[in-house]
C-alpha cells in the first residue's frame, strides 16, 4: 500500500430505554414476555388506533441530551418514517427528522495517547423500536413477535469524529455510563439495549473531504465493533487501491464469519418519505419542565471519582472500577454512610464482588445484595462476631439472595464461638491426637502449628476466632 | 305516523313513554332494509342477531330506567370505516373483506353507552377516497331520491339510508366534504364537527390531519343530539379536544336576530349549478327575513384549496394505508414469491383503482426531491387558507354557501373523470383544511326533485351558532 | 411539470408504495399523475415566502400518558385476523 489512510467514524446508537410501558401505548416492556403477548392495536399497527406520548419517554431523552451537552429543541414533532418490513406493523416508524429533541451536543473521551478529545452529537432523537423476526427453519418462513414493537429509543447520532476502534469504544463506554448513571436504560450491547451502527469512511491522510461512507449493522460487542471496522477499513482501502469506488449502503456484520454484506435490493429504495406524524402533537419544552429535568440530574461519573478522591481514603484504582458502575457507587455510598469503613467497603467490592461478578457472569447494575446487609457484614466481622472465612461464605449466600448476614448468620449458628472452656477442650484434644506435629514445632518448626490450628478449626467447625486459637494452642504447647 | 318516518330524538321518545319498543324499532328498520337495500344497497354488512340481542338488552334498561338519554333503543348505522368489535369492517375495500376488529370506535362506544342499537356497516368510497360511493368494493349505493343517480360520498351509505328509512341516524366521516356531500345529495342533515371534537380512535384513517367523525340525520334536532353524544375527549386520541361546550342541544334555538351571515362571492361564481344557486340564495333570504345580517364578500383563495387538500390528503394517505400488507389481518394474495412480491400483490389485488391512484400520489409527494415543491407547499397554503377564514370570521359568525356545485349526478357520470370529481368537493375541502366546524342543511330540490343542501361553515368550536341557524331555518321552512 | 412523470418514475413509486401494475394501469397512471401535478402546480401561483408550513391545525401542544401498564395479554385478539399464524406469532414469507 503506497498511500496512506485515515478511518473516519461516526456512530448511530440506539438505546432502549427503561421505561415500564412503550413509547406510545400502555404495553409492559418487560424482557423474556411469551411472543405477542405484551402488544395491543396500536403496537401490531392495528386500523383504527393511535399513538399517544409516554411521558417518561421525552423526560429521558431530554435528561441524556442534557448530560450529553446538547442543546434542547424547545419545539419538537415526530416524523413517519415510511418503510415496508414485517416488523414494523404499520410499514411507517414514527420517528424525529426535522425537529429531534436533542440537537448540537458533545462528550469528551481520552484517546489512546492519553489527550483528551470530544465527539460531537449532531442529534439525539426519540423512536420506536420494531418487533423481532424469527426464522422457522421447518416451515421456510419468518415468524413475527410484536412484544417489542413500540419499546422505547432514543438514537444518538455522532458526528463523524472518530478516527479508530478505540475511539468509537471509549465513546461508546462514555455513553454508557452517561446513561446507566441517569437510569435511562442499562445499555447492554448483548442484549441489544445499546446498538451501535458505524458509519465509516477512508480518505487519504492529509484530504479534507470525506470519503464515501458505508453503514454497518448488527454489532453486538465492542469486539465485533473492533473487527467491524478494521474489517471495513481494509475492505474500503482494498476497494479505493484497486481503483473502485465505495459505494454508500448498509452493510450488515457477520461476526462469526468475520466480514460484512450488503444489505441492498432492488426493492429497496432507501427513500423514506418522512413527514410530520398527525396523530401527535408537537411537543413544547417549557422552561418549567427543563429546569425539573435538570434538577432530577445525579452526580455523573467525572464529579463523582473526583469528590471520592477528596472524602475517601482508598486507592483510585479502585474508585476507577467502583464509580464505572452507578448501582456500585450507590452501594458504596449507602454503606459507608451506614457506619461501614470506606477502605473495608471498598475491599469487599474489589475482591469478592468483582471475583463472583466475573465467575457468575453478573453486571455490575444487577448486583442484589443491600448496602445495608454489606455494612453489617462488615461489622459482623470487625466485633469478631464471625471470622473472615465464615464471611465470605455468609457474603455469597448474599450476593445470590441479598439476605440479612446477622439473621443468616444466627440461623445457621455461624458465630465464633468465644467459649474458652470448649476452645481449651478442642485444642488439649488436637494436641493428643497430633504429637508428630507437636513434636515438630516443640524441636522449632514454627510452621507445624499452621497444621494444629487448621485441625482445631475443624474441629471447632470453622466457627473459631483463628487469632485466638493460635494463641490458645502456644501458651498449652 | 310510520315508526320509520320519526326522527331519531322522535323514535326515544316514544319508547321512553312505552309507545313503542327498541325491538319494535329494530323490526321495523330491519323490514325496510329487507325492502329497499336490494336496490339501494346502502349497507356492506347487517347485522341483524347482534342488533336484536342488543335491542332486547336495551329495552330493559330503559324500562328499569337505566337508560334515559335522549337516543336510547334507537337504532344507528355506522360508516364502514369505524371499528366495531366482533363485526365485520371492511372500509368497502377487498384488503378488509374479512378484517373483524377485537375493539371499537369510541365514537361508537359512546353511541352504545347512551343505548343506541348498532344495525350494521354502511357503505363508503373504499377508504373514503371518493365522492359517489361507486368506489367501494362491494357496489354502488343508490340515491334513495333517484336511484339512477349516485347518493355522494364518500359516507354514501350512512346518507341514503337515513334518507331512505333504513335506519333512524348514521355516523359518517368527512375529510373533505364526506358527510356534508352526500347528505346534500340525499336530503339529509350532515355534519363535521370541529377538528378534534369527536375521537377518531378506531376510525381507519384517510387523511389524519383532515379526518372527523360526524352525524348524519334526519333533522337538525336530530344532529345537535347525535354530536353531543359522541364529542368526547379521549384520552387514546392526542389530538381530541377538551371542551366544555358540547351540550350542543342548547343550541336549538329559533333565534338568528343579528347574526352576522357571510356568502363569499368565490362560492357563487362559474361552475355552479343555476338551480343550486337558487336554492341556496333563497335559505339565505329566509334567514335574513329572521334577523340574521346577510352579505356578500370575498373569501379568496377558494381554488387553491383543492390542490392543496389532494397533496396533503393523498401524502398522509399513502402512509396510513402502508400498513394494509397482508400480515397482520385482511387479504393476503395466494400465490407469490417472497415477501416483498406478496406486499405488492396483496396490496394490488386488494386495493381498488381510485385508492391506488391517491397512494401513488402521496408517495410521489413526499419522495426525495419533491417533497418541498409539493408537500411542503400545500403545507404552507393550507396555512393562508385558514388565515383567509380566520379574517373571514372576524367579519361574520358564519358563512353560507352551497354544499356542492350541483346536484347528484349519474352513476358511472363521475369516475371517468377524477379532476372533475375532485372538483366537486371546491365548497366542502376548505373546512377540513382549516379544521372547522360544517353543516348541510337541506333547502330544497332541483327540477328532477333531486334535494339540495346549504352549507354553513363557522370558525371552530362554533357547532353551536351553526345549529341554531339552521335550526331556525328548518323551522321556518316546516311551517 | 407532468413531464417528471416518466415510466421510470411509476416504477420507482411502485417501489415505494408496494404496489404492482400492470402495464396498462402504468400507462394510466403516468396520465393520471401527470395531470394531477399539472393540477397541483396551480399552488405555484401563490407566493406562500415566510409562511411556516402548518402541520397541526390547533396548536395544541403535550399531549402525554403516564407511563403506567395499562394492558395486558391479548395475544389472541391481535392474532385473530392473521392471514397466517404460528406458534403465537405471525408468519410471514422468509426475511433473511
Amino acid at each position: 500500500m503506497s498511500k496512506q489512510y485515515e478511518t473516519v467514524i461516526g456512530l448511530e446508537v440506539h438505546v432502549e430505554l427503561a421505561t415500564k410501558t412503550k413509547i406510545f401505548c400502555g404495553c409492559s416492556t418487560a424482557f423474556g414476555a411469551g411472543p405477542n403477548t405484551q402488544t395491543c392495536p396500536v403496537c401490531t399497527g392495528m386500523p383504527g388506533s393511535l399513538p399517544v406520548l409516554n411521558k417518561q419517554v421525552l423526560e429521558y431523552a431530554i435528561a441524556v441530551g442534557l448530560a450529553t451537552n446538547c442543546d434542547i429543541t424547545r419545539y419538537a414533532k415526530f416524523d413517519r418514517k415510511n418503510y415496508f418490513y414485517p416488523d414494523n406493523p404499520q410499514n411507517y416508524q414514527i420517528s424525529q427528522l426535522y425537529l429531534p429533541i436533542c440537537q448540537n451536543g458533545g462528550v469528551e473521551i481520552e484517546t489512546e495517547e492519553g489527550g483528551r478529545k470530544t465527539v460531537g452529537i449532531h442529534e439525539i432523537h426519540m423512536e420506536e423500536d420494531a418487533g423481532k423476526l424469527i426464522h422457522d427453519e421447518w416451515e421456510d418462513c419468518s415468524l413475527v413477535d410484536y412484544n417489542r414493537s413500540g419499546v422505547p429509543l432514543i438514537e444518538i447520532v455522532s458526528e463523524p469524529d472518530m478516527r479508530s476502534a478505540e475511539e468509537v469504544i471509549a465513546y461508546l463506554e462514555k455513553l454508557r455510563l452517561l446513561i446507566q448513571y441517569l437510569g435511562a436504560s442499562d445499555c447492554k450491547l448483548q442484549e441489544g439495549s445499546m446498538r451501535a451502527d458505524v458509519n465509516l469512511s477512508v480518505r487519504e491522510v492529509g484530504t479534507e473531504a470525506f470519503g464515501v461512507r458505508t453503514e454497518m449493522k448488527n454489532l453486538n460487542s465492542f469486539r465485533a465493533i473492533s473487527r467491524a471496522i478494521a474489517g471495513e477499513t481494509e475492505r474500503q482501502i482494498d476497494l479505493l487501491e484497486s481503483g473502485e469506488k465505495v459505494v454508500q449502503e448498509t452493510r450488515r456484520w457477520d461476526d462469526a464469519k468475520g466480514e460484512s454484506y450488503t444489505m441492498r435490493s432492488k426493492e429497496d429504495a432507501q427513500d423514506y418519505r418522512y413527514f410530520p406524524d398527525p396523530d401527535l402533537t408537537p411537543i413544547s419544552v417549557s422552561d418549567k419542565m427543563l429546569a425539573e429535568i435538570r434538577e432530577k440530574q445525579p452526580e455523573f461519573r467525572d464529579d463523582k471519582m473526583k469528590r471520592y478522591k477528596a472524602e475517601f481514603d482508598i486507592p483510585d484504582y479502585d474508585i476507577d472500577i467502583i464509580t464505572q458502575s452507578k448501582h456500585m457507587a450507590d452501594i458504596f455510598e449507602a454503606a459507608v454512610a451506614l457506619g461501614a469503613e470506606p477502605k473495608k467497603v471498598s475491599n469487599w467490592l474489589m475482591g469478592e464482588t468483582l471475583r463472583l461478578m466475573k465467575e457468575r457472569e453478573v453486571d455490575a447494575q444487577d448486583l442484589r445484595f443491600s448496602p445495608a446487609h454489606l455494612a453489617s457484614l462488615i461489622r459482623l466481622v470487625d466485633t469478631k462476631a464471625i471470622n473472615s472465612s465464615v464471611a465470605k461464605e455468609v457474603f455469597e449466600v448474599m450476593f445470590e439472595e441479598n439476605v440479612d448476614p446477622e439473621q443468616y448468620v444466627e440461623e445457621k449458628g455461624l458465630k465464633t464461638v468465644n467459649d474458652e472452656g470448649a476452645l481449651k477442650k478442642a485444642v488439649e484434644e488436637v494436641i493428643a491426637a497430633n504429637p508428630q506435629s507437636v513434636a515438630d514445632y516443640r524441636g522449632g518448626k514454627e510452621k507445624a502449628i499452621g497444621f494444629l490450628v487448621g485441625q482445631t478449626m475443624k474441629a471447632m467447625k470453622g466457627k473459631a476466632d483463628p487469632g485466638a486459637v493460635n494463641r490458645m494452642l502456644k501458651e498449652l504447647l | 305516523m310510520c315508526i320509520t318516518d320519526m326522527t331519531a330524538v322522535e323514535l326515544a321518545a316514544a319508547i321512553r313513554e312505552g309507545k313503542a319498543t327498541a325491538v319494535e324499532a329494530l323490526q321495523a328498520v330491519l323490514t325496510r332494509i329487507e325492502e329497499k337495500d336490494k336496490e339501494l344497497n346502502c349497507y356492506v354488512t347487517v347485522d341483524k342477531e347482534g342488533a336484536l340481542k342488543q335491542a332486547v338488552q336495551v329495552q330493559e334498561k330503559i324500562e328499569k330506567g337505566e337508560l334515559t338519554g335522549p337516543l336510547a333503543g334507537v337504532p344507528v348505522a355506522i360508516k364502514d370505516n369505524l371499528c366495531t368489535e366482533g363485526i365485520l369492517t371492511t372500509c368497502a375495500s377487498r384488503i378488509l373483506r374479512n378484517f373483524v376488529p377485537t375493539y371499537t370506535a369510541k365514537a361508537v362506544v359512546n353511541l352504545q353507552k347512551a343505548g343506541a342499537v348498532i344495525l350494521g356497516k354502511t357503505n363508503m368510497d373504499e377508504f373514503a377516497m371518493g365522492s359517489t360511493t361507486e368506489t367501494s368494493a362491494y357496489g354502488v349505493t343508490r340515491n334513495p331520491h333517484n336511484t339512477e343517480h349516485v347518493p355522494g360520498g364518500s359516507s354514501g351509505g350512512s346518507a341514503a339510508a337515513v334518507a331512505a328509512g333504513e335506519c333512524f341516524y348514521a355516523l359518517g366521516s368527512d375529510t373533505g366534504g364526506s358527510i356534508r356531500q352526500p347528505a346534500s345529495y340525499c336530503g339529509a342533515v350532515g355534519m363535521k364537527p370541529t377538528y378534534g371534537t369527536v375521537s377518531r380512535y378506531g376510525l381507519i384513517a384517510y387523511g389524519s390531519s383532515l379526518d372527523q367523525i360526524g352525524p348524519l340525520t334526519k333533522d337538525v334536532r336530530d344532529c345537535a343530539t347525535v354530536l353531543e353524544v359522541i364529542a368526547s375527549h379521549d384520552d387514546k386520541d392526542s389530538t381530541s379536544l377538551v371542551r366544555q361546550d358540547t351540550d350542543f342541544t342548547k343550541a336549538l334555538v329559533e333565534d338568528v336576530k343579528g347574526m352576522r351571515i357571510g356568502i363569499p362571492n368565490d362560492y357563487l361564481g362559474e361552475g355552479l349549478d343555476e338551480e343550486v344557486r337558487e336554492a341556496v340564495l333563497q335559505a339565505a333570504r329566509v334567514l335574513e327575513a329572521q334577523g340574521a345580517v346577510v352579505e356578500r364578500f370575498d373569501l379568496s383563495l377558494v381554488e387553491y384549496a383543492i390542490p392543496a387538500y389532494y397533496t396533503i390528503a393523498a401524502a398522509e394517505a399513502s402512509s396510513n394505508l402502508e400498513r394494509f400488507d397482508g400480515i397482520k389481518y385482511g387479504y393476503r394474495t395466494e400465490e407469490y414469491t417472497g415477501l416483498h412480491h406478496m406486499y405488492k400483490k396483496s396490496r394490488s389485488e386488494g386495493f381498488g383503482e381510485e385508492v391506488k391512484r391517491r397512494i401513488m400520489l402521496g408517495s410521489f409527494v413526499l419522495s426525495s426531491g419533491y417533497y418541498d415543491a409539493y408537500y411542503l407547499k400545500a403545507l404552507r397554503v393550507k396555512a393562508l387558507i385558514k388565515k383567509a377564514f380566520d379574517e373571514a370570521f372576524a367579519r361574520y359568525d358564519m358563512i353560507l354557501g352551497p354544499v356542492a356545485p350541483t346536484t347528484a349526478p349519474r352513476l358511472g357520470e363521475s369516475l371517468a373523470d377524477p379532476i372533475r370529481m375532485y372538483l366537486g368537493d371546491i365548497y366542502t375541502i376548505a373546512v377540513n383544511l382549516a379544521g372547522l366546524p360544517g353543516i348541510s342543511v337541506p333547502c330544497g330540490q332541483d327540477s328532477k326533485g333531486l334535494p339540495i343542501g346549504m352549507q354553513l361553515i363557522g370558525d371552530c368550536f362554533q357547532e353551536k351558532k351553526l345549529l341554531r341557524a339552521a335550526y331556525t331555518y328548518e323551522q321556518y321552512e316546516k311551517k | 411539470m407532468a413531464n417528471i412523470i416518466s415510466d421510470e418514475t411509476i416504477e420507482y413509486v411502485g417501489i415505494l408504495a408496494k404496489l404492482e401494475l400492470s402495464e396498462a394501469e402504468k400507462e394510466q397512471a403516468k396520465k393520471d399523475m401527470g395531470r394531477m401535478l399539472d393540477y397541483i402546480d396551480k399552488l405555484g401561483e401563490l407566493d406562500t415566502t415566510g409562511v411556516e408550513p402548518m402541520s397541526h391545525v390547533f396548536p395544541v401542544q403535550n399531549v402525554f400518558r403516564e407511563d403506567v401498564v395499562t394492558n395486558g395479554d391479548a395475544r389472541e385478539q391481535m392474532l385473530s385476523n392473521a392471514p397466517q399464524e404460528k406458534d403465537g406469532m405471525f408468519m410471514v414469507p422468509r426475511t433473511f
